[in-house]
């Protein structure tokens, strides 16, 4: 655990330092530039790319979690039923469907810049989490629910006192996930005109410049990593809480 | 035009209807044929003494009407829920009526069939391409993955250090993976000899390959070993009883009780990898993705089709047949309510 807190330290700080001084970094990018040619992405301040990013993950992201738990509890209350095995499936094939192709599929109808990436962060986000929502509130110990209903609450204390805190860690599994797949998704964005960090990727792909590449490479790959693993801190953290024993592989 | 409005109408009432799930079905599929024909129709109407350079696409309302009837089938298969073998028929009738449909060129004259018909040669190689990506990844991922498994199956320490590192690199946005696999093997191409001659560079089918076989390794791993702890207890104390060696146990017991399970995690790559796949035509990697990136420079919503629409296809298609063999495969049929 130890050494575990020391890396994440690590790992921040490195972030931190390409994002607000990346001309700190110039000897290490130095040797991929081309001859004569810029090391550092100076277009755009990273730190303004890197506020966009993640600005419109958390928006879709919060975003599909509230449309995305509302159907969830609405299809798994009696009065839904009829369209859970519908919801199942378009779940199922939803999924299937690859987040690139609902950026570009976007395109078409709503025009370029951050519009159509929010869009599809939004729809492509909702999956998850309402997959992992139905799995949640469908899935509850029937003696937990008996005893619930035998000490006389209603069905609203039900879903807000025991079915929704029961549900909490499979619906953050999907939330995590779903910040996940946005984060990749929007840095795919930029190919689209949307302000994200994929910008510097992509500048460095069009001029053959391979420090740029590596820059927006390392600076979006550990937003993802260290995001990630505190989204699973907490999980881990909320579930210690509940009573649960954490799985071994938290997938 | 009226036949294929009657029909589109028809289909929508019958599809609306609640008793009967084979009605609904069936209204859907006359729904879809009305909506074909009513375009089939209309694009050559549209451009009669329209110009040379005229283009017929299909607008919102054809998409609108495209996904509403599409749900409508979903909700009544759901509802039937077919067996597996009646799946893969129906899955095979519509992809053979979907070949006629485009083969006969009765939809030829809409733009995103002449941007086909005038990128027949680079849609084949691109076809190629993508499939080779993403089926070879997946090979590969499962030659390295699936032994790779069984060892973590074994050995609990190896289990608990290796997982968390795959799933960390699973984080890692695609593009940004790509990006790094770029200098990595560009560096490899000219350090190593003979590398560039087998086509190991910077930019290109290698690095796209390599970045997918390492997205595929989590769920393979992982899958793997879910799918061999997944046997019953008294299976497994059976098959000792029975004076079975360890490998025999494998082999005759574990592996077969867990190959839905494992199966189920080669399904999950082979859907991510197919989406993954566009993002090669980025970096020069080829694929469908190349027909996406390029329609998005130039504003071409055909060219945008045209590389994500099979891409879509490719996928749904692949994730019905996995999901078909998951049912196959496994030893009690599970039922779904």
């Amino acid at each position: 655990m130890k050494r575990g807190t020391l890396l994440r330290v690590a790992l921040g700080t490195v972030l931190l330092a390409l994002v607000l001084r990346p001309a700190w970094f110039a000897w290490v990018f130095a040797p991929f530039a081309p001859e004569g040619g810029p090391i550092i992405y100076e277009r755009a301040s990273l730190l303004s790319l890197s506020l966009s990013h993640l600005g419109l993950v958390a928006l879709a992201s919060t975003a599909a979690t509230l449309v995305a738990v509302t159907l969830a509890i609405l299809v798994t209350r009696p009065a839904g039923a009829a369209f859970l095995p519908l919801s199942r499936t378009i779940t199922n094939m939803g999924q299937t469907f690859p987040p690139v192709a609902v950026l570009a599929l976007a395109v078409p109808s709503l025009g370029f810049g951050s519009g159509p990436t929010l869009v599809a962060l939004f729809l492509y986000g909702l999956l998850p989490i309402f997959e992992n929502a139905i799995t949640g509130l469908s899935t509850l110990p029937p003696a937990t629910m008996e005893a619930a209903r035998g000490i006389g609450l209603s069905r609203r204390q039900r879903l807000v006192r025991v079915e929704l805190p029961l549900a909490l860690p499979v619906i953050l599994t999907g939330i995590r996930l779903s910040v996940v797949i946005a984060l990749g998704t929007a840095t795919i964005g930029s190919t689209v005109a949307a302000r994200t960090l994929g910008e510097v990727i992509i500048a460095g792909l069009l001029t053959n410049n391979t420090a740029y590449v590596l820059q927006g490479g390392l600076i979006v790959g550990l937003f993802a990593v260290l995001i990630y693993d505190a989204m699973v801190q907490v999980e881990a953290f909320l579930f210690r809480r509940l009573g649960g024993q954490p799985s071994e592989t938290s997938e | 035009m009226v036949p294929g409005m009657v029909a589109l109408a028809a289909g929508l009432v019958l599809g609306l209807q609640l008793a009967w799930p084979w009605l609904r079905l069936a209204g859907a599929a006359l729904g879809l044929a009305g909506l074909v024909w009513l375009v089939s129709q209309g694009a050559p109407a549209l451009l009669v003494g329209a110009g040379d350079y005229a283009r017929v696409s299909p607008g919102a309302g054809f998409w609108c009407l495209l996904v509403v009837l599409a749900l409508l089938m979903a909700d009544a298969l759901s509802n039937l829920s077919p067996g597996p073998f009646t799946r893969a028929g129906l899955l095979a009738v519509v992809l053979a009526l979907l070949a006629l449909l485009l083969q006969s060129g009765v939809l030829s004259d809409l733009s995103i069939m002449q941007e086909y018909a005038s990128r027949q040669d680079a849609f084949r190689d691109a076809t190629l391409r993508h499939l080779g990506l993403a089926f070879g990844s997946l090979a590969t991922a499962a030659a390295i993955g699936l032994p790779l498994g069984i060892v973590c199956h074994r050995r609990a320490g190896l289990r608990r250090a290796l997982l968390p590192i795959l799933s960390f690199m699973q984080t890692i946005p695609s593009l940004a993976m790509f990006g790094i696999m770029i200098p990595l093997l560009g560096w490899v191409g000219d350090a190593v000899p003979g590398a560039k001659a087998i086509g190991i560079a910077g930019i290109g089918f290698a690095p796209a390959f390599l970045a997918l076989v390492l997205y595929s390794l989590l769920p393979v791993v992982a899958n793997m070993i879910a799918g061999l702890q997944s046997t019953p207890p008294a299976a497994r104390e059976a098959a000792r009883g029975m004076g079975m060696t360890e490998w025999q146990r494998l082999i005759r017991v574990e592996l077969p009780l867990g190959l839905p399970v494992i199966l189920a995690g080669l399904r999950i790559v082979l859907v991510q990898n197919i989406g993954l796949a566009v993002i090669a035509g980025l970096i020069g990697g080829g694929g469908f993705g190349t027909f996406v990136f390029q329609g998005l420079n130039q504003t071409a919503t055909d060219l945008i089709l045209l590389g994500a629409l099979p891409t879509v296809a490719l996928a749904l298609v692949s994730a019905i047949v996995m999901d078909i063999l998951v049912e196959l495969t496994r030893p009690i049929p599970e039922h779904t309510p």
